[in-house]
């Protein structure tokens, strides 16, 4: 993966003159995918992409091809956005933008029709609005525009996979306590249900997911000292 | 006495501060409130210290609460009784209610108060009184029959999410009983609404006749009940909701000790009488129809104006905006509860939804009392140019 990256890389580098050298993976950049995991996660710290977070994370599949789709397309967007940004008039980028990352999320939408036919009618219309996530624009706003193709891509994945974490972790507790299931799988016994175990409706609905999003919160700056203000 | 106090004192050396169980001074102190008034004074300042703090004023609500509570055990067996068809004494009725009642309030204040005390341990403050009333309304709000797990799972999502979330006592937005509510209402539709939930054990009957009266009208059918039965409270409801006598009980203690808003109580029956006696100009289906005093003796309106609209925390807090405040509660509950047949009865909703605006209703009149006083300002130094 890294040295295809690299061949890459090799063609537009007479336009990164000024580009320092540095070891593909030295901590830098390493920071670049941790850190959106849990300082700097685009949910629970900088509060984007809150509305599909919402809204596919009734059950677990669904949140989690999510969370790879957004991969792909942040990524994506991320590399090429990238790689065009010193050809970008800077009035018109967002336009660019807009049209690379609808581009990318149509890609998407075709590849889950034509092989996960039935997880793509689950997310419906949210794949579409993957455009609208403020983690894509915000990330090629932030980042893409000012660094190279290879920062670019692991700030898209870091960010991505924080947000596909959040995502994941509120499905698992939603789909458990809301339909007893785990990836469609019933997976608490019936003689929970017999014993008078019911499962908690309010679970399936959105508030739900607010406020479970809430306590991540609440969980996560209790614990990381950085995210404490004083 | 004395020697009561001098044992506390003998008990309370190991919680000081420096001791070994420092920190766990906030339970000690909380249990030691129970017995004596706390003996701080002010230190800086011009305030006044009163003797009836929050422990005292909460005290004064379940005082408030009791006869409802009362009523609402002996109502619970009557309605079992009854629908079997037995022949009881008060006793009966009232026993089988009690038996029914006391492990739910028993439950509801092992699990706040334990969550109250962790948290009162954990940020080193003292523990609030605040739940003291809290866990005593979410079981007389709760359907008789609802398992006693659910009623768990509902107080700890309250003083969780509708309580220390925001900060703890004194900080809520929402009124925590009516969260555990609404939680329970929202998680588990089938135990918190129809026709098997509101007679106790009425499972297990068949053909009973259970629902209440207002999901009875959203249901089209007949009710069975006149406005006396309705007043006095031998109707199928929530544990005590039922008897707006009672409840008027509790009121008058309220306001005449001076802790219950009687403007948000006045206003909130106003807004919900002229709100029904509107819609019953229009009587189309049997819903618009219904009567508007009987609105405001059936269901939980008058339980929930009296005693959760006036919470002193997430009500309004301006004497003008009580009044609106109560209005608006009334005025929704009625709406709720007459165009909107998903949902029979609307004062929980209505006061949660109040409760969310009340800072707004407050924000205006303030804002709107500041203008004037400008006013007023600004023609006193016209005249003073004048002459």
């Amino acid at each position: 993966m890294a040295a295809k990256k690299e061949k890459k890389q090799d063609k537009p580098i007479v336009l990164f003159v000024n580009e320092e050298k540095e070891p593909l993976l030295s901590k830098k950049n390493i920071a670049l995918v941790t850190d959106p995991l849990n300082d700097n996660n685009p949910i629970t710290v900088q509060v984007l992409g809150i509305c599909s977070a919402l809204a596919i994370t009734v059950q677990l599949k669904p949140a989690l091809v999510m969370a790879i789709a957004v991969m792909a397309v942040v990524a994506s967007s991320n590399v090429i956005v990238s790689l065009i940004r010193n050809f970008i008039p800077n009035r018109i980028r967002i336009i660019v933008q807009l049209v690379i990352v609808a581009g990318l999320v149509v890609l998407v939408d075709l590849i889950l029709k034509a092989f996960a036919y039935d997880v793509s009618k689950q997310l419906s219309v949210f794949v579409g609005l993957i455009i609208t996530n403020c983690i894509v624009m915000g990330r090629l706003e932030a980042f893409a525009l000012a660094n190279g193709p290879w920062k670019s891509f692991l700030d898209g994945i870091g960010n991505a996979a924080g947000y596909g974490i959040i995502l994941v972790i509120v499905a698992f507790f939603r789909e458990l306590l809301g339909s007893g299931k785990l990836f469609g799988f019933h997976v608490i016994p019936e003689e929970v249900y017999q014993m008078g175990y019911m499962n908690n409706g309010l679970m399936l609905l959105s508030p739900m997911a607010l406020i479970t999003v809430g306590l991540l919160i609440w969980v996560q700056r209790s614990r990381n000292r950085k995210l404490i203000e004083k | 006495m004395s020697f009561l106090r001098t044992k506390i004192d003998q008990l309370k050396k190991p919680f000081l501060k420096g001791a070994k169980f420092e920190k766990y001074a906030p339970a000690f102190g909380a249990l030691e409130t129970f017995l004596f008034v706390p003996d701080h004074t002010t230190k800086k300042g011009a305030h006044i210290r009163d003797a009836v703090d929050l422990k005292r004023t909460m005290f004064m609500v379940i005082l408030a609460l009791l006869p409802a509570l009362v009523y609402g055990m002996y109502n619970a067996g009557y309605q079992h009784f009854s629908q079997l068809g037995e022949t009881f004494t008060f006793w009966d009725a009232f026993s089988h209610g009690a038996y029914k009642i006391i492990p739910m309030i028993v439950v509801s204040y092992a699990v706040g108060l334990g969550i109250e005390f962790i948290f009162a341990i954990y940020r080193g403050h003292e523990v609030n009184e605040g739940y003291l009333v809290t866990g005593l309304l979410i079981p007389m709000i709760m359907p008789i029959d609802l398992p006693l797990w659910m009623l768990a799972i509902s107080v700890v999502f309250a003083v969780l999410i509708g309580k220390e979330a925001f900060g703890g006592t004194g900080m809520n937005v929402l009124n925590p009983a009516l969260t555990a509510r609404a939680f329970a209402f929202f998680a588990y539709p089938t135990f918190m609404s129809g026709d098997k939930v509101w007679v106790s054990e009425a499972t297990n009957i068949d053909a009973i006749s259970g629902e209440t009266i207002l999901g009875k009208l959203a249901a089209g059918k007949d009710i069975a009940w006149n406005a006396s039965d309705m007043f006095f409270g031998s109707i199928p409801g929530s544990v005590s909701e039922t008897s707006t006598l009672w409840i008027l009980a509790g009121a008058a203690i309220l306001i005449l000790t001076g802790v219950g808003s009687w403007r948000i109580i006045l206003s909130g029956f106003i807004g919900a009488a002229l709100t029904a006696l509107l819609l019953n100009q229009f009587p189309v289906n049997p819903l618009m129809g219904f009567p508007w005093y009987e609105h405001l003796i059936v269901g939980g309106l008058a339980f929930g104006i009296v005693f959760m609209a006036t919470d002193p925390v997430s009500a309004a807090q301006t004497e003008k905006g009580k009044w609106i405040y109560g209005f608006l509660v009334g005025f929704f509950c009625i709406l709720i509860r007459v165009l909107n047949p998903a949902y029979p009865e609307g004062v929980m909703l209505a006061i949660l939804l109040m409760n969310v605006f009340a800072p707004t209703i407050d924000h205006y009149v303030v804002n709107a009392n500041i203008k004037k006083r400008k006013k007023r300002l600004i023609a006193v130094q016209n005249i003073k140019t004048v002459s």
